[in-house]
């Protein structure tokens, strides 16, 4: 049983691509387009990281990184921020909310695995 | 021995005679052949005029009792004629200048042609001037009755009362007669003046007759008539002291200051040139004049009765001798002291009055219509002929009141002190730029307050207003305020002590007044003009007074004071100089003022002045030394001016840079966020492209449905780029107004054909079901096809892709709406909501999860701006159910298509 990964990714070719990437590098992944049921669906299954959009629909990325590192059993999961629009002011804002790692689009495949892994190793 | 009704006679004859006098002379003056009219002998006989009944009978009364004290009455005058003429020659250079009328026309224009000052110097006037008339009257009546003594006719001779009413009224006829007879030609009097000369040969001629008789009639020559002199009686020791000084005071003030020797001084001079002649002649009468009061007093004293009235002398001696030829000569010379005086005085008064006080109130009470009411000059000859009347009668009633007593000196000398109150205003005024009316009004009410207190009422001894005992002990028995001993100043001659206390308050209070207070502009004008009387006549008027009106109304206001011959004269004249042949001369600045000094010399300097003002206005005024300053404060209100234009504009130039650079700054902020935007926008798709295309070339492995499926995704994401790429393209350019527009006659039929067909491949696969009315789509618009065609295009497309319902409809509905044709493009689908009506005209604007338009979120940006170009409008209708947009547009006519085609 591998290590879980929860996408949330409101673009369904990204999300289909990262879940493809992953999945064939062993990781157990699910989906999910919508900010508002993020922390619902984290709180139900429990992955071990979270690959998160900041602009999605309904609810932001960064809104839901706050929420998560509020509090609760999965205040210390890593997480994984991906933005389109890769500026440092965003760049500051994810850091500060507790992002462990923050990467912009468009991103390299490899790069995607190796934070992964390096983040599951506790890194 | 002369009988009554002889002398009655001989008086009506003497009158008549000074009356076919005055009458021929005002006929050559009016003829203009003056000639010796306006010799300077006649000036100067006119001024003395000085000598009344006064000096005539009195001088010798005055001898008689207080030895040389007479010699100072004539010492003052003298003094002022040969020490002091260059003030009198100042005073008639401004009298001439300014028109003026009269001592108090002077002051009152000296002082901004105060109408206050005016008055005030008036009413002085009137009372200092009311016992000196009622001096004449008892001077007469003690010489009508010095003959009647010797007649002997008791019975049939009226009383003292009686003569001098009859006396009073005969002046006041004469003075109407000669002094009235016409308001215009600068107040002077031809006619009058003439007379006046002849009497003052008269009274001369009688008093050396007299004298030249004592000293060789009666005594055998000068040594022989002064031996019976002692030097006690001319006090010689005594007389030289605090009042002699005080009278020489008083009468050389008086020869400046009484207002008929103003009169003939100032304003009947004709010729400045008159005044040296006068300075050494005018004295050299006087010096005959007082010549034989000495032997004459002294053969009184010698020859008449102890009792007798020693102000009869001149008369009683020859009578005493049985000379009734020589007595009724002397009688003669005293009636025409008399009645000189009387005339003048009455002129004078009756001049200030009726310019300062009956003036101004017929002015306030018509102040509308001064243009079109009657005839002034007829209200103005009026107010004279009763001001003239009741001069006469206050002297009267002034002389019944006081009894008659009193010696006749003394009645004088008040007089004058009352008169020189006037003084410290006049000099000051024409000395000192400084000095204010405020001041002037101070000096004169303060100085003729005491007068009146000291001097005047004290004078009725007890009978008006002070009583004897307030007179002995002081008002409430506060012995400080006795009137002939102020603060406790006693011991000194009520005259001296009058005089001394009221100069000195008038003139404290002139000065200090005049320093605290500011001149108004106008008094600060004529006083330069009263101060540089000489500079400013040679250099021209000084003054330039801006002021407007017609010369209509200016000819009607001239006509009905100076007359109409007057009037066209001057007006003729001054056309001439403006160089018109005809018609009136234009209402020059120059022009209204020099009318208003001709007026003056009619009405006054106050009156004419708010005469003209009605007509012309107030004006601003300016004068010469006063123009440097406004010239810079123009300048300087210039200069402000435009700085506080420049400040302004600078204001306005700041405000439109800060409004330019909040709009550059919104402009810069939206256009970071298009540009974010638009980063967001092609990352996306970017980042499918290159993941995909790494898992195809990083996995060998994979099988051939995945890699199909990740080839059409790369190739759809590049699509979706190129889309992008385009659209924000085609939006900079609608934006920026550069794209060119074809301007067609469209069929909105033809365009919606294109609009579906296109949109044919996305509706492929789906059941929805389109409505149309082709009948009513039959409109055709002015539009860029292929532009329309894409905003139908594009709402199609939203339809198609967001419509989503169980049975999907779209329905495109077209209705015209007077020049104007609405198409509705409408779904059935979840509809947006009326927060967002607006919203999704914004530039990648998305709605909960959808994106619009392609994904771009351009798609309705561009149709809106497309309809904003074709001159139409794209809005999202409220509806229940769905999604509708409407386009509306302008109608094409069809006369213009048919013009085109």
């Amino acid at each position: 049983m591998g290590k879980r990964i929860l996408i949330v990714e409101d673009e369904p070719h990204i999300a289909e691509s990262l879940s493809f990437i992953l999945d064939r590098a062993g990781y157990d992944v699910a989906a999910l387009d919508d900010g508002a049921q993020a922390l619902d669906q984290i709180r139900k299954s429990s992955p071990d990281l979270i690959i998160l959009d900041v602009m999605l629909p309904n609810r932001s990325g960064f809104d839901i990184l706050r929420d998560l590192r509020a509090g609760g059993p999965h205040a210390g999961l890593p997480v994984l921020m991906l933005t389109a629009k890769g500026q440092a002011r965003d760049r500051s804002a994810a850091e500060d909310l507790g992002a462990s790692r923050f990467m912009t689009k468009p991103f390299s495949n490899a790069e995607i695995l190796d934070t992964v892994s390096e983040l599951m190793a506790g890194g | 021995m002369l009988s009554w009704n002889a002398l009655i006679w001989v008086c009506i004859l003497y009158v008549s005679f000074l009356f076919l006098i005055a009458f021929w002379a005002e006929r050559r003056a009016a003829r203009g052949a003056l000639g010796w009219l306006r010799s300077p002998v006649v000036y100067t006989l006119s001024i003395s005029v000085y000598c009344t009944a006064w000096t005539f009978y009195g001088a010798v009364g005055s001898a008689a009792r207080n030895g040389l004290e007479f010699v100072a009455i004539y010492t003052g005058p003298t003094l002022v004629f040969i020490g002091w003429w260059w003030v009198l020659r100042k005073l008639v250079r401004i009298g001439r200048v300014q028109r003026t009328t009269s001592i108090a026309d002077l002051i009152s224009s000296r002082y901004g042609k105060s109408p206050a000052l005016g008055v005030a110097v008036t009413l002085l006037a009137v009372i200092a001037t009311t016992p000196y008339i009622a001096l004449q009257l008892q001077s007469l009546t003690l010489s009508f009755s010095a003959f009647s003594a010797s007649v002997e006719q008791a019975e049939q001779i009226p009383t003292a009362g009686v003569t001098a009413f009859w006396i009073a009224a005969g002046l006041a006829l004469f003075t109407i007669l000669f002094g009235t007879r016409n308001v215009d030609a600068n107040e002077r009097h031809h006619g009058v003046v003439t007379a006046i000369a002849v009497e003052a040969v008269v009274k001369l001629v009688a008093l050396l007759s007299v004298g030249i008789f004592v000293v060789w009639g009666v005594s055998s020559g000068p040594a022989d008539a002064f031996s019976g002199i002692t030097a006690e009686a001319l006090r010689t020791d005594e007389i030289f002291g605090p009042r002699w000084v005080a009278i020489t005071f008083l009468s050389a003030s008086a020869i400046i200051c009484l207002p008929r020797m103003f009169q003939v001084t100032v304003v009947e001079n004709v010729d400045e040139r008159h005044l040296a002649t006068a300075s050494w002649a005018f004295p050299l009468y006087l010096f005959l004049m007082c010549l034989f009061v000495l032997p004459i007093a002294i053969a009184g004293q010698t020859l008449l009765p102890e009792g007798a009235n020693p102000d009869l002398y001149v008369l009683s001696v020859p009578l005493a001798e049985g000379r009734n030829t020589l007595a009724l000569l002397a009688f003669l010379g005293g009636f025409s002291s008399a009645t000189s005086m009387v005339i003048v005085a009455a002129i004078a008064l009756s001049t200030m009055v009726s310019n300062h006080i009956v003036m101004p109130l017929w002015l306030a009470t018509r102040q509308d219509d001064t243009k079109t009411s009657g005839d002034v000059r007829s209200v103005l000859l009026l107010s004279r002929r009763i001001s003239i009347g009741g001069m006469l009668l206050l002297g009267y009633l002034y002389f019944r009141f006081t009894g008659g007593t009193g010696a006749l000196a003394s009645i004088g000398l008040i007089a004058f002190a009352g008169v020189a109150q006037v003084l410290p205003g006049l000099i000051g005024g024409i000395f000192w730029r400084g000095a204010t009316k405020a001041g002037a009004l101070s000096g004169l009410a303060a100085g003729f307050i005491v007068w009146a207190y000291t001097l005047f009422l004290p004078s009725f001894e007890g009978s008006l207003l002070v009583s004897a005992a307030a007179i002995a002990e002081g008002p409430f028995g506060i012995s400080a305020l006795r009137p002939q001993a102020l603060f406790g100043l006693s011991g000194f001659d009520p005259l001296v002590h009058s005089l001394f206390w009221s100069m000195a308050v008038n003139i404290f209070a002139f000065m200090i007044v005049s320093v605290l207070t500011v001149p108004g502009q106008l008094e600060r004008i004529q006083g330069a003009q009263f101060v540089d009387v000489f500079r400013m006549s040679e250099d021209g008027p000084g003054v330039v007074v801006q002021r407007s009106a017609t010369s209509e109304d200016l000819f009607t206001l001239a006509q009905r004071i100076l007359g109409p011959n007057h009037a066209h004269r001057l007006f003729s004249a001054a056309a001439m100089e403006q160089g018109k042949n005809s018609g009136l001369p234009d209402p020059t600045d120059g022009f209204i003022q020099q009318l208003e000094r001709e007026l003056a010399g009619s009405v006054g300097a106050a009156s004419a002045h708010a005469m003209v003002s009605q007509i012309a206005g107030g004006g601003t005024v300016s004068v010469t030394d006063l123009m440097q300053i406004a010239d810079e404060t123009a300048q300087i209100m210039t200069y402000s001016q435009r700085l506080e234009r420049q400040s302004r504009e600078l204001e306005e130039t700041a405000r439109q840079l800060r409004l330019a650079n909040t709009r550059l700054t919104e402009i810069s902020a939206q256009k970071d966020a298009f540009l974010s935007q638009v980063s967001h926008e092609l990352r996306t798709p970017m980042t499918s492209v290159r993941s995909f295309a790494e898992i195809l070339r990083d996995t060998p492995d994979l099988d051939a449905a995945h890699t199909r499926r990740f080839l059409k995704i790369i190739h759809d994401e590049s699509e979706r780029l190129t889309r992008l790429l385009d659209e924000i393209l085609d939006l900079s350019f609608l934006e920026s107004g550069r794209m060119s527009w074809r301007r067609d006659e469209v069929s909105l039929t033809e365009v919606i054909d294109r609009a579906l067909a296109s949109t044919e491949g996305l509706r492929d696969g789906t059941n929805i079901v389109i409505h149309r009315d082709r009948a009513s789509e039959d409109v055709i618009v002015t539009a860029d096809f292929d532009r329309l065609a894409q905003v139908f295009i594009n709402l199609l497309s939203n339809a198609v892709k967001y419509g989503k319902a169980d049975a999907p409809e779209i329905r495109i509905a077209v209705t015209r709406f007077g020049g104007k044709v609405h198409v509705d493009v409408s779904d059935n689908g979840p509809g947006i909501p009326m927060h967002d009506s607006e919203r999704v005209f914004e530039k990648f604007a998305r709605l909960g999860e959808i994106t619009l338009a392609g994904g771009a979120g351009l798609g309705l940006p561009i149709s809106r701006e497309i309809i904003h170009n074709l001159g139409g409008s794209l809005d999202l209708l409220p509806v229940p159910v769905g999604a509708t947009f409407r386009v509306t547009l302008p109608v094409s006519e069809t006369a213009s298509l048919s013009a085109r085609a």
